[in-house]
């Protein structure tokens, strides 16, 4: 009795095993933190609504320059340029005027958010580019984002991939600003640093050139869940 | 005294030290990472580049100046506290399931389990954070979910803090403390009332 006594008082070690607990559940969560942040964040999602402070819909806003660049109407162009047998530049109301295609699909960034059901409105890339015409020996398309210096590139069939666009819509909205107002670059089968903001040229080129995040170490071809160190 | 009270030494100047350096690295790195995290402040504030190597090292900065302050300071000391944060009797969880009485030491069970949180947390905010700093330059060190962890840690912090902040400003049993860690010292009879348990060295 008097033994059973001795033992209930003796302190016990809880906080080194609460320490080790928790760094064990931190660094492990690298493995499971995104299944479980899921469910979390589509119960949480209503709320985001409400207060304006949290990243609307698990949006993160990445830029690579010091300011963000404004969209101006009267004087934006977008410059289809390089082997095309006729460089155009057109208004935002021309682009606007080009047939209109909406799909929804997800957004997925390179370093793990996913943005599920976005709802885009654009023109398909195909519609822009037979305005200039690409010759034979155009293979791949360089985006020139207005945020200098960033430039991303495909190929030729990456970028006639079905859902490819050029986005001027978001979730019914003209394209925010934060989203690379007035268009930019969807192409859902990839990570997002190819989906290109601020978009104010399109030059067609002879092969894929590294753009912004290439030039950092990351895949050319950078397909959902199969590079950049993914999947592999 | 001044004005008549008895006062007794809570925290030694490591200790406060250890705890302003730890605060002021948080709200210095709260502010810059919600810069990064927010889109409506990233658009007011832009330079992301910049605020991102500013957060960054900062973090680096934070975590270096508060092993310096171990290391430099009252070694001994900061072990002997480390002991008592670890060590949990049958009144701490008589405490931490409200029966009573449940008297205790110069910590209370909330406050071992919210100091070995926050230590737990400085270095898993230190492991993301480079991993997210390296895993943009090289994908061996690239995780889905290293921004879960970095953000959730975030949020599971602030919460702490609202609660930390709460107890040692506004709510009035508890505000006291506040002098403890700034001037080093308690009344003793609020110490006797608040931690009867604890014997003054």
């Amino acid at each position: 009795m008097t033994d059973m006594h001795a033992e209930e008082q003796r302190p016990k070690r809880l906080g080194r095993a609460l320490f080790l607990g928790t760094l064990f559940g931190g660094v492990s969560s690298l493995y499971w933190g995104k299944r479980a942040w899921g469910p979390i964040s589509s119960l949480i999602s209503p709320l985001e609504a409400e207060i304006p402070l949290i990243p609307s819909k698990g949006w993160r806003i990445y830029t690579v320059a010091s300011t963000m660049p404004t969209f101006d109407e009267p004087t934006w162009r977008l410059q289809i340029a390089g082997h095309v047998e006729k460089p155009v530049s057109i208004g935002y109301k021309d682009l606007l005027a080009l047939p209109k295609v909406e799909q929804i699909s997800t957004f997925h960034c390179v370093t793990g958010w996913t943005v599920k059901n976005v709802h885009w409105g654009g023109v398909r890339l195909g519609e822009v580019l037979a305005l200039a015409n690409p010759t034979s020996v155009a293979h791949a398309l360089e985006f020139v984002s207005a945020e200098y210096p960033y430039t991303d590139s495909l190929t030729i069939q990456q970028a006639g991939l079905h859902d490819v666009m050029l986005a001027y819509e978001m979730d019914g909205e003209p394209l925010p600003r934060v989203h690379g107002a007035p268009v930019r670059l969807v192409i859902p089968e990839m990570y997002g640093y190819k989906n290109v903001k601020w978009l104010k040229g399109i030059n067609l080129i002879t092969k894929p050139q590294p753009g912004y995040w290439e030039n950092l170490g990351y895949d050319q071809d950078a397909w959902v869940g199969r590079s950049n160190g993914y999947g592999t | 005294m001044k004005d008549g009270k008895r006062y007794r030494r809570r925290f030694s100047r490591t200790e406060r030290t250890l705890h302003w350096a730890n605060a002021i690295g948080f709200f210095f790195l709260l502010a810059t990472g919600l810069i990064l995290y927010l889109p409506s402040l990233a658009v007011q504030v832009g330079r992301r580049p910049l605020i991102q190597s500013v957060h960054f090292w900062s973090g680096v900065g934070w975590i270096a100046v508060l092993l310096l302050i171990v290391v430099a300071g009252d070694r001994r000391g900061i072990l002997r506290t480390a002991r008592e944060i670890d060590s949990f009797d049958s009144d701490d969880f008589r405490w931490l399931t409200g029966k009573k009485p449940a008297p205790q030491g110069r910590f209370n069970a909330g406050q071992k389990i919210n100091a070995t949180l926050t230590v737990a947390f400085a270095f898993l905010f230190l492991i993301s954070g480079l991993l997210l700093w390296f895993g943009e330059r090289d994908t061996r060190f690239r995780f889905a979910s290293t921004v879960v962890l970095h953000d959730g840690l975030m949020f599971v912090s602030l919460a702490l803090l609202v609660g930390h902040l709460y107890l040692a400003l506004i709510h009035p049993a508890t505000r006291h403390a506040l002098r403890g860690v700034t001037l080093g010292t308690v009344s003793e009879e609020w110490a006797e009332r608040h931690h009867p348990k604890w014997k003054p060295e």
